[in-house]
């Protein structure tokens, strides 16, 4: 029986590396309830050391744009360079920006 | 521990370690060779990621032990010739682990016995005054918990889940109890190295399991069996009928092409 025939609902994995400051998208798993995706998460995405911390949150909670909301959400900010941080130098202690 | 003669020859404590060693070395392996049955059959992939993983915890103790009884043993067999030359009666683990895999919630029930039980083994191993052993324990007790926390979590949904998953874990937990009587059975070699501070008795660790099985199963909705029959003889090589097709499996390769190379 597949996952999908199972029907178990599906959640998404957040995982904080051991260097990392904020926990970032993993994957996506098959898991009866969120203790069993947490379980399921270390053994598929953490058993070579990635992480301290893991997040499963279920993917029916997640709200996602759409491709159709694409010009109007992300066209506008193409043509506003100077929003980037690209007129300064950032000293050399802020490593993640 | 330096003792490197030969097993039970000149210091019986060396023999009394190499038995030791190779009793729970084997637990280990022949566990492992059995979840590894399981790899790509699993009724979920992540199930199959989880199981195999097991496998590799346990394959790892394994190597570490039956490397220890090698160079106890003191006549140059490695873990690979304990592991893959030996024949049927000179393995010496219980016969809880040699079980077949069965259903899914048969392989979650001798998980749930043995895992419990590695558990509270390895606890108290940690204080051995062998070196070794205090470090397979140190590092075995953490898999240890992982692997009880994960056939805890199945037996409780298995249990308390549907019809069907109640009726087929009551029945692997019946069908397993006969094999758990095994593991807290202490023999010569068991209370002679634990009077010296090196070994766990075994029959002091069956009071804890059994409060911690009681409680599981209580919370999967699952009554605990009433068997008068326990199954014996695994420590001293007599197995059940499935552990020949489970070597003829796990050594044929090594057996048919000696010293291959992966």
């Amino acid at each position: 029986m597949s996952a999908g025939e199972a029907g178990l609902p599906l959640w998404e994995v957040f995982v904080r590396g051991r260097r990392g400051l904020a926990h970032v998208h993993a994957g996506s798993l098959h898991a009866s309830d969120a203790q069993m995706a947490l379980r399921n998460a270390r053994d598929v995405y953490t058993r070579r050391g990635e992480g301290v911390s893991i997040w499963v949150v279920p993917s029916a909670q997640i709200t996602a744009s759409t491709p159709d909301e694409k010009d109007p959400f992300f066209d506008p900010s193409a043509d506003k360079v100077y929003r980037h941080p690209t007129f300064y130098n950032l000293p050399e202690e802020v490593r993640q920006m | 521990m330096t003792a490197r003669n030969s097993a039970g020859d000149t210091d019986p404590m060396a023999g009394a370690l190499f038995t030791y060693a190779l009793r729970h070395g084997d637990d280990a392996l022949i566990l492992a060779q059995r979840l590894s049955e399981w790899a790509s059959r699993a009724p979920e992939i992540e199930e199959d990621i989880a199981l195999t993983n097991i496998a590799l915890d346990l394959l790892g103790q394994a190597r570490a032990l039956l490397d220890y009884a090698g160079t106890l043993e003191g006549a140059g067999r490695d873990e690979d010739d304990l592991a893959y030359l030996r024949t049927e009666r000179e393995f010496t683990n219980v016969h809880l682990v040699e079980q077949e895999n069965g259903d899914f919630a048969h392989t979650i029930a001798r998980q749930l016995f043995f895992s419990t039980y590695q558990l509270a083994l390895y606890e108290e191993l940690i204080s051995s005054s062998d070196e070794l052993l205090a470090g397979v324990a140190a590092k075995g007790v953490k898999e240890a918990a992982y692997h009880t926390d994960h056939a805890t979590q199945w037996t409780i949904r298995l249990g308390d889940g549907t019809d069907e998953s109640h009726r087929r874990m009551q029945a692997a937990v019946e069908r397993l109890w006969p094999f758990t009587a095994e593991l807290f059975e202490a023999d010569d070699v068991d209370r002679a190295l634990a009077e010296k501070g090196v070994a766990v008795d075994p029959s002091t660790l069956k009071l804890r399991w059994a409060l911690s099985i009681a409680e599981v199963l209580s919370s999967a909705t699952l009554t605990a069996p009433h068997s008068t029959w326990t199954s014996h003889g695994g420590r001293r090589g007599v197995h059940t009928e499935g552990f020949g097709y489970l070597l003829a499996e796990m050594q044929y390769l090594h057996r048919s092409y000696p010293d291959a190379k992966w």
